[in-house]
Parts: C-alpha cells; structure tokens; sequence
C-alpha cells in the first residue's frame, strides 16, 4: 500500500513537474524523493516475496490501513521538504520582500 | 531496520565524485552538446539521497530509529544486529543496485537522445551547404 501510494504521487509530481515548463516551483525535488522511494520500496517488496510468497498479496485490514496511513505519511513527508525547499529558493522573491518591509 | 544507509553512503559517495567531476569540468570548460556527467551523476545522488530520505521516515514511523546511541534499536543486541546487517547486505544493497541500474538505463537512452540529435543537426547543416551549392 506504501508502495502504490508513493508510485502514484510519483505520477502525479511528474505530470505536474511536466507542465511546469520555466521550472518556477522546483518540482524535481518531489521527483527525486518519490521515485528514489518507489524503487527502494519496490526492492523491499521483491525481497518481502521471495521470503513469503503469499503475505505481500494478502495483507490483513489492520495492515493495509496502516501502511495506507504510513504511505500517506510519507507523501506528506516529501511535499513538506519540497515545500521548505521551494520558499527558501523564494522564485519570485515575495519571502525577500516581505522580510526586507520589516 | 536500517537498509536505507546502504543507499544514504552510496548517495554520499556519489555526492563527493559529482564534486571532485564537477570542478574538474569547470577547469576543462568543454562546451558540447552532450549532457555533463557531474549533472548525471547528481541525478543518481538526488534519487538516492531522495529515496534514503523517504525510507529512513518509513524507519522512524516504525520505531526502529532512536535519536540517542547507538540510533538504531536493531544494535542494541548483537542478534538483532546481525538480522539488520543481514538486511542491509540484501535489501541495502538490491536497493542501490536497483536505483543505480535504473539511472544507467536512462543515461543510456538520454546519450542515445543526444547522438541522435547531433546526427540530425549534422544532416540539417549538410542540406544546407548542398542547396546553397
């Protein structure tokens, strides 16, 4: 559930990170934090079924809420890192304006 | 329980290398068509540091990162220990392969890209030089 959540952030971030053709709000950083997750998660998935072959498809409730939830988590995670990341690059300067006004 | 370091010192290693072949790169000031290979390289440093970072919240959401000594809770005992260093030979280390493998394959189709475009620029440059003959 981690995993899927993360491939489709990681989706969505691309398409976004696509569109935004003069690279005013530095989306590669969520690109980079989502895709770098989803392999290594990915990696952890294969080892996890060459070690029970059946666990992986068939997670109980209370797993699969909680690694919704921890999947969730970690979207949020990554947005807050491109968030700090992208007002301390400050694109167009309204963070340097605010604080030289004081 | 503590693969993410596997791929966390192979991004360092990559952070270090990108450095040293971007200075050198900057001496040189080689202007070509084709992408520098201080920019492919902070590519695969960016995915890992990326990844590392994802994975070691996952750790922490899990308990298995402490912020004292010896910050991992798998250290704190020698079976444990060896059950996480098990891990990070085979989790760790499919990890950094895997990202490694995946940003060689697109290196590999961006170079490919690149020479195409050359080719074509080539051409383009030729068809002129005959049409004005």
């Amino acid at each position: 559930m981690t995993l899927l959540i993360t491939i489709f952030a990681g989706v969505i971030a691309t398409v976004c990170w696509y569109k935004d053709t003069e690279n005013k709000y530095k989306l590669s950083t969520l690109l980079y934090l989502y895709w770098g997750a989803s392999m290594m998660w990915t990696v952890d998935s294969i080892c996890e079924y060459f070690s029970d072959t059946t666990a992986i498809f068939n997670p109980s409730g209370a797993e699969l809420i909680n690694d919704g939830f921890l999947g969730l988590s970690a979207v949020a995670f990554g947005l807050v890192i491109w968030l700090i990341r992208f007002i301390l690059s400050d694109p167009s300067g309204r963070i340097k304006k605010l604080v030289s006004r004081k | 329980m503590a693969c993410f370091i596997v791929p966390a010192a192979q991004a360092a290693v990559t952070t270090v290398v990108t450095k040293i072949i971007s200075i050198k790169e900057n001496k040189e000031d080689t202007k070509t068509g084709k992408i520098k290979l201080s920019k492919k390289l902070k590519c695969l440093s960016n995915l890992l540091w990326g990844g590392s970072a994802m994975l070691a919240f996952e750790h922490l959401w899990h308990g298995e990162i402490q912020p004292f000594y010896p910050f991992l809770t798998s250290a704190t005992d020698p079976e444990s220990a060896r059950i996480m260093l098990d891990e990070m030979a085979t989790n760790g280390v499919g990890m950094s392969v895997f990202v490694t493998a995946v940003w060689a394959v697109g290196v590999l189709v961006s170079n490919a890209f690149s020479k195409k475009a050359e080719a074509q620029k080539i051409e383009n440059v030729e068809n002129i030089i005959e049409v004005e003959k």
